[in-house]
């Protein structure tokens, strides 16, 4: 069987440029954890239904599991390592105080869907915005409704500091 | 298990003629991948026969849409969050916008494509009942030229397309016809969000007084192929009555070819598209013209 050769691919991961050696069809997520040892992604089911390898392509939320990195050419990626800054984001501050955590295998992805669901909305979302924003993400502990109360309290938060 | 990544490739063309040239020097050999969140799966999987991809989410003039008297025509590459954002397919498509937010969670809406919707040409995909509905062209490209072809007779078999092996989808034109009609989509997934559907329905009339005068049912995951059922519509002219509900109820399931499989049953298939078509009818003295129920 022919082999493919591997191909340099460069690209930006929380604002650092980076250029990586890889198969055309290596999944983003396997790169980011393997060769540039960002493990906050999670691998869940390896197919797109779970989000726990969620990353934000272009200020876009996507599943990285689904990514072949010849498509990432030039493209600006967030992981969770790239959310906080000095401080946490108010999204990851408020899983601390609401205990929207338990095992923490989906927390990354839930995170990075809170935080690209309160830049879609600029206004305050909607309860129906938020759970819609979150279907994609599957939590086998919480039960949900600790991470739903934590976008909440994000989101009133913000609100509170527009006002 | 995994498939073994040195056996696959990818190229990214930024110009279409250089993605339609690659495709007509080995016919068949080149795959179009778009937002790929489907080939991804079954590479994850190890069941991903082809083996080259053309990535054509960089080439020019496959995004976007354009809006003539007559039609709106959408690029192949316009994801499912474009769709629903879209203003004039809000208002006059809105089965397609309904069809786009119940595909996927927003991880899959941003990647996920019209066209690789329709060339995936699964049974059980969220948008062709829609397309369908509206009459939808689409326009094939290769390097010998451009032709349309209307949607519906696009697809032949299971995953079997009326399209060349050197050929890719480059638009989808949707005829500005059906504003007044009204419409309804439904689908019936294990959850609400984010299934794979066990059957989807889209339907629309045109209603004057008191009497439909036109009739379109669309169905997906009841057959080897996104299914327009034609003998159903015939019956549905006229004032609405019990015993037309019951006619074409009877009709649809002689219509529909439903299988039992790991999402659902024959039985339980055909009776929901039965009880969807019978929801539609019901409300469509209800409900306004061009608002999907």
């Amino acid at each position: 069987m022919p082999e493919t050769a591997k191909l340099a691919v460069s690209f930006q991961v929380n604002g650092q440029p980076h250029t990586v050696e890889a198969y055309p069809m290596a999944r983003l997520l396997d790169v980011l954890r393997r060769d540039l040892r960002l493990t906050g992604a999670k691998e869940g089911c390896g197919e797109g239904e779970c989000g726990a390898c969620a990353v934000l392509i272009d200020d876009e939320l996507v599943n990285s599991c689904l990514v072949p990195v010849a498509q990432v050419e030039g493209c600006k990626i967030t992981t969770i390592e790239g959310i906080a800054g000095e401080t946490l984001h108010a999204v990851q501050e408020a899983f601390i105080e609401c205990g929207a955590a338990q095992c923490g295998i989906c927390t990354p992805g839930m995170v990075l869907a809170a935080v690209a669901l309160l830049e879609r909305h600029s206004a305050q979302p909607t309860e129906d915005d938020i759970r819609s924003g979150l279907a994609g993400n599957l939590c086998r502990c919480t039960g949900y409704m600790r991470i739903f109360e934590a976008i909440l309290q994000a989101c009133e938060k913000r609100a509170g500091a527009d006002a | 298990m995994r498939s073994f990544l040195p056996a696959y490739d990818m190229r990214v063309p930024l110009e279409l003629d250089e993605a339609l040239e690659t495709m007509a020097r080995e016919p068949g050999e080149w795959k179009p991948f778009a937002g790929g969140t489907d080939i991804m799966v079954l590479l994850e999987q190890g069941k991903l026969a082809d083996r080259k991809f053309l990535s054509i989410a960089r080439l020019k003039g496959l995004r976007g849409f354009t809006v003539s008297d007559d039609h709106v025509t959408l690029g192949a590459m316009m994801t499912y969050r474009q769709v629903q954002a879209t203003t004039i397919l809000q208002q006059e498509f809105p089965l397609l916008c309904r069809a786009a937010c119940e595909t996927g969670g927003i991880a899959t809406q941003n990647r996920g494509t019209l066209g690789g919707n329709i060339a995936n040409a699964s049974p059980a995909a969220d948008s062709p009942p829609a397309l369908l509905i509206y009459d939808a062209e689409l326009e094939l490209v290769s390097a010998q030229g451009a032709r349309w072809v209307p949607y519906a007779g696009f697809h032949v078999g299971y995953k079997k397309m009326n399209m060349r092996p050197e050929e890719m989808i480059r638009n989808i034109r949707l005829p500005r016809t059906k504003k007044n009609w009204r419409q309804y989509y439904r689908k019936v997934g294990t959850r609400r969000a984010q299934a794979i559907s066990k059957v989807c329905f889209a339907g629309a009339a045109l209603v004057d007084n008191g009497g439909i005068t036109g009739a379109r049912i669309a169905l997906g995951s009841v057959a080897p192929i996104p299914l327009r059922c034609r003998k159903t519509e015939a019956l549905l002219q006229g004032p609405l009555s019990t015993e037309m509900i019951q006619a074409s109820a009877d009709q649809l399931e002689r219509e529909i070819q439903p299988i039992d499989d790991f999402r659902s049953t024959a039985r339980y298939r055909a009776r929901v598209g039965q009880k969807l078509l019978e929801e539609f009818l019901l409300g469509l003295m209800t409900t306004p013209a061009g608002r999907p129920a």
